[in-house]
């Protein structure tokens, strides 16, 4: 069943990763290490790819799909080109970053954990950053942009869109 | 000698070969910050230019290096420049055309730009800086008494006291038995001379020698402390670090937190090799129980106590050790910091941990939003390995251990020993009942200990000076030093390391310059969701676990939130209260339904739906989430909302009886108004509004219909003539 010949959808650099789990003692335990991965490449977890992961580790489905939802870093809906992320974590709420989610919910027209229409922005919310000197901050895709003000958030977007 | 300390003054050797080789005494040092929040603030293009600045020169006798967090997070990105025998200087808010004018004026020209520096300030352009140690375990002729003191002396000395600047350090922890309450110490710079002293005449013939002949006196040097030699290199930013004590972030921001040799020259690694080098496992237990070392996670539990009970209640040939780096309150980041600046010292401490106890096997669960301090502890672990400081037969001894590095995937409650447990075997990452507690049951059934990242970062040091040494710091029940993340409204956010028990206002004050915009402090919030909200009046409260906990808060894990005027101590509440909220993993009633009770009365509240018998209902609630969660994250979780109720009631009786938010903070209470004096009548406002409540004519006033407003702001917002007002 886990035999190399086996055609695989997810990446041949996870399947080898999984290998190399599998020969490790408590091969289960990595299971979030490949969840990682498997996010890291494709940006989020989907059934098919979560099925295989289980299916090659070896772990029932159901836990695969029990650690995925209990962790807030996974996703199991796709983002946008741009995901970008507020940070809500205590300095920067204490220096305004709920008008910056306003702003980028109004002038983006989505909610929370949602995405635009044309695949380009998703928007969320990140638990504290640690760059909590520089609040508030916002992070778009692995940049973190510090203390942006509501009334930057306009000129960001138009920056990406042009970007 | 035995093996193992062969082994690490072989590795010493080529170190120190290694490093003068670069010949760094030498040369032109520029140091920059690069850590997150360096980066974040733009660090990277720094480094590029000066790289390619230095190029260009052709210059061989400059050394461009990066370093770890400096601690001045709202200044970054910070440069150093050290010209050898002259005083550093520390420039802040780097940018790239600020790069090329240090470059050409200070770097080549030799002429500090003055108006580029840290804080502005000149200070190192004396010709002497004096820093004083103002301990409270020394005399009581220190500080202010101590100061004058030598001001007259040096005016007695015909020595312009002008000339010399003078400060007030912390405690430098240089008191030795035998001198206290006797011995005065004092540290001058550049010189690097620690002078110690008792009478005026002492202090009269160190006045004549070093600052009116320039030669240093001998006879009244002290044995030069490592710590404090460490210290002086820091001195690029006086101000900030002279009322600090840094022990677990003594490298940080001085060394290139990749380099191992930076590390080891540092006194890395002399720790453990003197403890391989045929001492008892026991002895290291021993030495950190009588250190008073505790848990700097939160919990405060003593650290050799839990050491010892991963021993003696087992057999179990199998053990491990964790080091806890899931950082989850919001607002704190010693950890990252810490990891970011200085990982070896972490490692060195989880090697000794595992030798004492016996494990082969350690991990470091740490958060995946921690990219930077991943990927530089793993880069450390890999060059510990390869020295032969990790792995097998480490340093010739005969001992194994090897580190792993788990990730976590954004859940705080991971945070929780025996939820980290799971997450680290792969499962969700839900706690369970204690007992049995890790030391006797923990990662796959073996004994576990577990502490975090600072605890850790503090055995090397307590092995290599003593317990009795690092007991001298502190207070009587909590030992040693606190590292704590400064953030809110305080002028000099960042990363503050200082002796337990030092008060509030010190912290806030002193290092942390006060409020910004001359605004009143309103609260300091310590320990995150778990803890509580300390009232400006309590602000003389010193800062170790018991006074912090006496007051209805705690002491946490070291973050710490300034909280001005401006600040609604409710909406702060609810803040914390979403967040433990959202974060309950579900597993047990209090936690899980409970909080959201709690968090609904809130919204109630801050909605202006209030009712007095809501604050009875809040703090009964509360008082039962504490006495029966499962885990600490539902124990705590009321903590906020109950100190505050403690100690800002008012707030809450506003919205409820006058619905009205005395901060202006909370959205729904808001009103805003139109005052006809002022309003022109340019009609933008009512164009604005989202629900089109505003009526007017041009040139005449507008009004806003109460009854439709939603208070989105926009309006008061637009006005350019400041007439929209907010109630």
């Amino acid at each position: 069943m886990t035999g190399t010949d086996v055609k695989t959808i997810l990446h041949k650099d996870i399947v080898k990763f999984i290998r190399e789990c599998l020969k490790k003692d408590h091969p289960d335990s990595y299971l979030i290490a490949v969840l990682h991965k498997v996010q890291g490449r494709y940006g989020w977890l989907s059934e098919p790819h979560m099925a295989e992961v289980a299916q090659l580790l070896q772990v029932p489905t159901a836990t695969v799909s029990g650690v995925a939802t209990f962790y807030h870093f996974f996703r199991l809906r796709p983002r946008g080109r741009f995901a970008i992320s507020v940070c809500l974590g205590t300095a920067c709420f204490v220096r305004g970053a709920d008008e910056i989610v306003e702003a980028f919910r109004s002038e983006l027209g989505i909610g929370m954990g949602e995405t635009t229409q044309d695949g380009l922005f998703s928007l969320e919310t990140s638990r504290c950053l640690g760059v909590c000197a520089l609040a508030p901050v916002v992070m778009i895709n692995e940049k973190v942009y510090s203390k942006v003000t509501a009334k930057q958030v306009p000129e960001l977007i138009r920056q990406m869109q042009e970007g | 000698m035995g093996k193992p300390l062969a082994f690490y003054e072989a590795l010493y050797r080529d170190m120190e070969a290694a490093r003068d080789a670069t010949g760094i005494q030498e040369k032109v040092l520029i140091q920059v910050g690069s850590a997150t929040c360096e980066k974040a603030a733009g660090a990277d293009a720094v480094m590029v230019e000066f790289t390619k600045l230095i190029q260009a020169s052709g210059r061989q006798d400059i050394l461009l290096k990066q370093t770890g967090c400096t601690g001045r997070c709202a200044r970054e990105p910070v440069v150093g420049v050290f010209f050898p025998g002259k005083m550093p200087v520390k420039y802040e808010e780097v940018t790239v055309p600020k790069v090329q004018t240090i470059f050409q004026e200070h770097v080549q020209n030799g002429r500090v730009v003055t108006d580029l520096m840290l804080d502005k300030r000149t200070d190192t352009l004396y010709n002497h800086v004096v820093t004083l140690c103002s301990s409270r375990s020394c005399s009581p002729d220190s500080g202010r008494t101590l100061e004058n003191r030598l001001k007259r002396r040096l005016d007695a000395n015909g020595v312009d006291p002008d000339t010399i600047r003078i400060f007030q350090g912390g405690c430098m922890g240089l008191c030795s038995p035998g001198a206290k309450g006797n011995q005065r110490v004092m540290m001058v710079y550049p010189a690097k001379a620690l002078y110690h002293f008792r009478t005026d005449q002492q202090l009269d013939e160190i006045i004549q020698s070093h600052f009116v002949r320039n030669e240093i006196l001998s006879q009244y040097l002290t044995r030069t402390d490592f710590i404090t030699e460490n210290f002086f290199k820091l001195y690029g930013d006086v101000a900030f670090f002279n009322k600090q004590t840094r022990l677990t972030l003594r490298n940080s921001g001085l060394i290139d937190p990749e380099s191992l040799g930076d590390y080891v020259v540092n006194k890395g690694y002399e720790a453990l090799a003197r403890i391989l080098d045929g001492k008892d496992s026991r002895a290291v237990i021993d030495e950190i129980t009588r250190s008073g070392l505790r848990g700097r996670g939160g919990g405060g539990f003593p650290t050799g106590a839990k050491w010892k009970n991963a021993i003696t209640y087992t057999d179990d040939p199998v053990k491990y050790v964790v080091c806890n780096a899931d950082e989850g309150d919001p607002g704190a980041f010693m950890d990252r910091s810490a990891l970011e600046g200085d990982p070896f010292i972490v490692i060195e401490g989880m090697t000794l941990g595992a030798y004492a106890i016996g494990a082969r096997k350690g991990f470091v669960y740490i958060r995946a939003e921690y990219p930077l301090a991943i990927e530089r502890l793993e880069r450390a672990i890999r060059k510990a390995e390869d020295h032969r400081l990790l792995g097998r037969n480490i340093m010739d001894s005969g001992f194994d251990f090897e580190i792993e590095i788990r990730l976590g995937a954004g859940a705080f409650v991971c945070g929780e020993e025996t939820a980290l447990m799971y997450s680290i075997e792969g499962k969700r990452g839900q706690p369970r009942i204690r007992p049995p507690y890790p030391t006797q049951s923990g990662l796959w059934g073996h004994p576990t200990v577990i502490n975090n990242v600072e605890t850790w970062a503090n055995v090397p040091t307590i092995i290599l000076f003593g317990a009795e040494w690092f007991g001298r710091l502190g207070t009587e029940k909590s030992k040693g030093t606190k590292v704590f993340a400064l953030a809110g409204k305080v002028r000099n956010t960042g990363l503050v390391e200082v002796p337990m028990g030092t008060p509030l206002r010190e912290i806030i004050y002193d290092i942390g310059g006060g409020i910004p915009d001359d605004k009143a402090l309103k609260a300091v919030q310590t320990g995150g969701p778990s803890g509580g909200c300390i009232p400006a009046r309590l602000i003389d409260t010193p800062a170790d676990f018991e006074s912090l906990a006496a007051i209805g808060s705690i002491m946490g894990s070291g973050g710490m939130i300034i909280l001005d005027e401006d600040d609604c101590m409710v909406a702060t509440a609810k803040f914390f209260l979403e967040f433990t909220q959202s974060e309950s993993c579900g597993k047990c009633v209090p936690c899980r339904e409970g909080t959201l009770r709690m968090l609904e009365i809130l919204e109630r509240i801050t909605s202006g739906e209030g009712a007095m018998e809501d604050l009875d209902k809040l703090e009964r609630l509360g008082q039962l989430i504490r006495k029966t969660s499962l885990c600490g994250l539902g124990q705590t979780a009321p903590n906020p909302v109950l100190s505050t109720l403690q100690n800002f009631r008012e707030e809450y009786e506003a919205h409820i009886l006058q619905k009205r938010c005395p901060t202006h903070k909370c959205s729904r209470l808001l009103k805003y108004e139109i005052d006809p004096e002022k309003c022109v009548g340019c009609t933008l406002c009512a164009r604005r509004c989202p629900v089109l409540c505003i009526a007017g004519k041009p040139k005449e006033a507008h009004e806003i219909d109460q009854s439709r407003c939603i208070q989105c702001g926009e309006c008061f917002n637009a006005c350019k003539f400041g007439a929209v007002k907010k109630n």
